[in-house]
């Protein structure tokens, strides 16, 4: 084998290890990440040559190298209220609607899948934080996941940088509800006691528990292979309360399943299950 | 078109600024400290003022002090630009009527995210 053959090898051992661990499938003309995201890794771990990185992927198990190598191939971008108009369409319809129709239990579970670093959970923690009377009394649970370790750490954290939290975030905002320290930005412990981080893969089905009222999964599923989103569309589908609403990013849908999920009219990207329309009554006479 | 006047005493970063905010559609003009840009005020009010700190002759927060004082100085927004990161800086610049602050270095997207919030973009 010539010397670019087995970088090609190594490279698509990559590209499967990637796919098997999160779904994500990069077509040939993003490989170039992969090029980028090994240069890394393997000079922090001193490899110099394909035929050792081939070695490595080939073995049993994982001393840690397959995980950074598959963490330095997602793509982690996000920032606070990404999408401004979706999280102010979530305060003032959403919320309120959600507000009235789990008024009887006064308890409201939310998932952020595909968390990365936390602005998304975070950014749904301070809208209802600032919505105070509203909430007053409920039992609020924010699960946030997702499947890269360095990013739930970061997360768990809380702590960000000048360039990160004037990210999207209002100053008035950043100031409530952050703490400026040595380390950056803390978020203060109010925000930080309503989400439980978890790192987990989509792909590995729902979490166990309580089903989830509203289901954020914003700019992820745009990554995976049809049979990678089938899957994770199935975890969601599972996941989500039988009134619940899943979020998606912008661009992004579900309508491929649309035995699993509808659009929401004039929903800025929310669905519903598509069961839960059979169940009502109107519809069944109609 | 949106005006902004762009107050900062580094001719580079004023250049900068002065792309980020034609790429967003909006005319730049410039002033290199809080003195110039309040003549320039009285001659024509921007719809947005882009304002660094600290600066020669008259500094940022001065300038925001005089600028409100006057009936028509409350209209045009205000987004502070500096390094000046600490909280009681920030509270400082709020309570002078600053409708944004953004801490250098910033990018486009941060800007535009900050111009979005005052309704500008
Ligand atoms: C581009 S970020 C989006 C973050 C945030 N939801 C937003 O919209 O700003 C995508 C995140 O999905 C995570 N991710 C990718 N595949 C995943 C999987 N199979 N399970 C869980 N998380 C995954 C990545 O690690 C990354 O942090």
């Amino acid at each position: 084998m010539t010397k670019t053959e087995l970088h090609q090898l190594a490279v698509d051992m990559v590209s499967k290890l990637l796919h098997r661990r999160t779904g994500q499938a990069l077509s040939a003309d993003r490989h170039w990440r992969i090029d980028t995201a090994l240069e890394t890794v393997l000079r922090h771990r001193g490899i110099r040559s394909s035929e050792d990185l081939i070695v490595l992927l080939t073995e049993p198990g994982d001393s840690g190298f397959k995980e950074e190598l598959v963490e330095a191939l997602l793509n982690n971008e996000t920032y606070f209220y990404r999408d401004r108009q979706v999280f102010d369409h979530l305060a003032a319809e959403v919320l309120p609607a959600m507000a009235r129709e789990k008024g009887a239990s006064r308890r409201l579970t939310i998932w952020s899948a595909g968390c990365s670093t936390g602005q998304e959970p975070l950014t749904m923690a301070m809208i209802l934080l600032d919505q105070g009377e509203c909430w007053k009394g409920w039992d609020i649970d924010i699960l946030a996941t997702d499947v890269s370790g360095s990013a739930i750490a970061t997360a768990r954290r809380g702590v960000y940088s000048n360039f990160e939290i004037q990210r999207g975030l209002a100053v008035g905002q950043m100031l409530t509800h952050f703490e400026e320290g040595a380390a950056g930005w803390r978020a203060s412990d109010r925000l930080r006691e309503m989400i439980r981080f978890e790192r987990r893969n989509l792909l590995e089905g729902p979490p166990s528990g309580a089903k989830f009222d509203l289901i954020l999964c914003r700019n992820l599923l745009l990554y995976l292979d049809a049979g990678a989103r089938r899957v994770a569309c199935g975890t969601l589908q599972s996941a989500l309360a039988p009134h619940g609403r899943l979020l998606l990013g912008g661009g992004e849908t579900v309508l491929e399943h649309s035995e699993m999920f509808r659009p929401v009219k004039g929903g800025c990207g929310l669905y519903k299950l598509t069961g839960e329309r059979l169940a009502e009554p109107a519809r069944r006479t109609a | 078109m949106k005006t902004c006047l762009i107050v900062d005493d580094s001719r580079v970063i004023r250049k900068v600024s002065r792309h980020i905010v034609e790429t967003l559609g909006m005319s730049a003009e410039e002033a290199d400290n809080g003195r110039t840009a309040l003549d320039h005020c009285r001659a024509s009010m921007p719809d947005v003022i882009l304002l660094d700190w600290n600066m020669p002759v008259m500094s940022g927060i001065e300038f925001i002090n005089a600028l409100r004082a006057s009936p028509e100085g409350r209209k045009p927004k205000v987004v502070f630009c500096t390094t000046e990161y600490d909280p009681g800086h920030i509270r400082e610049a709020i309570a002078a009527g600053a409708d944004e602050y953004v801490m250098k270095p910033f990018d486009q997207e941060t800007l535009q995210l900050k111009f979005e919030l005052i309704g500008m973009a």
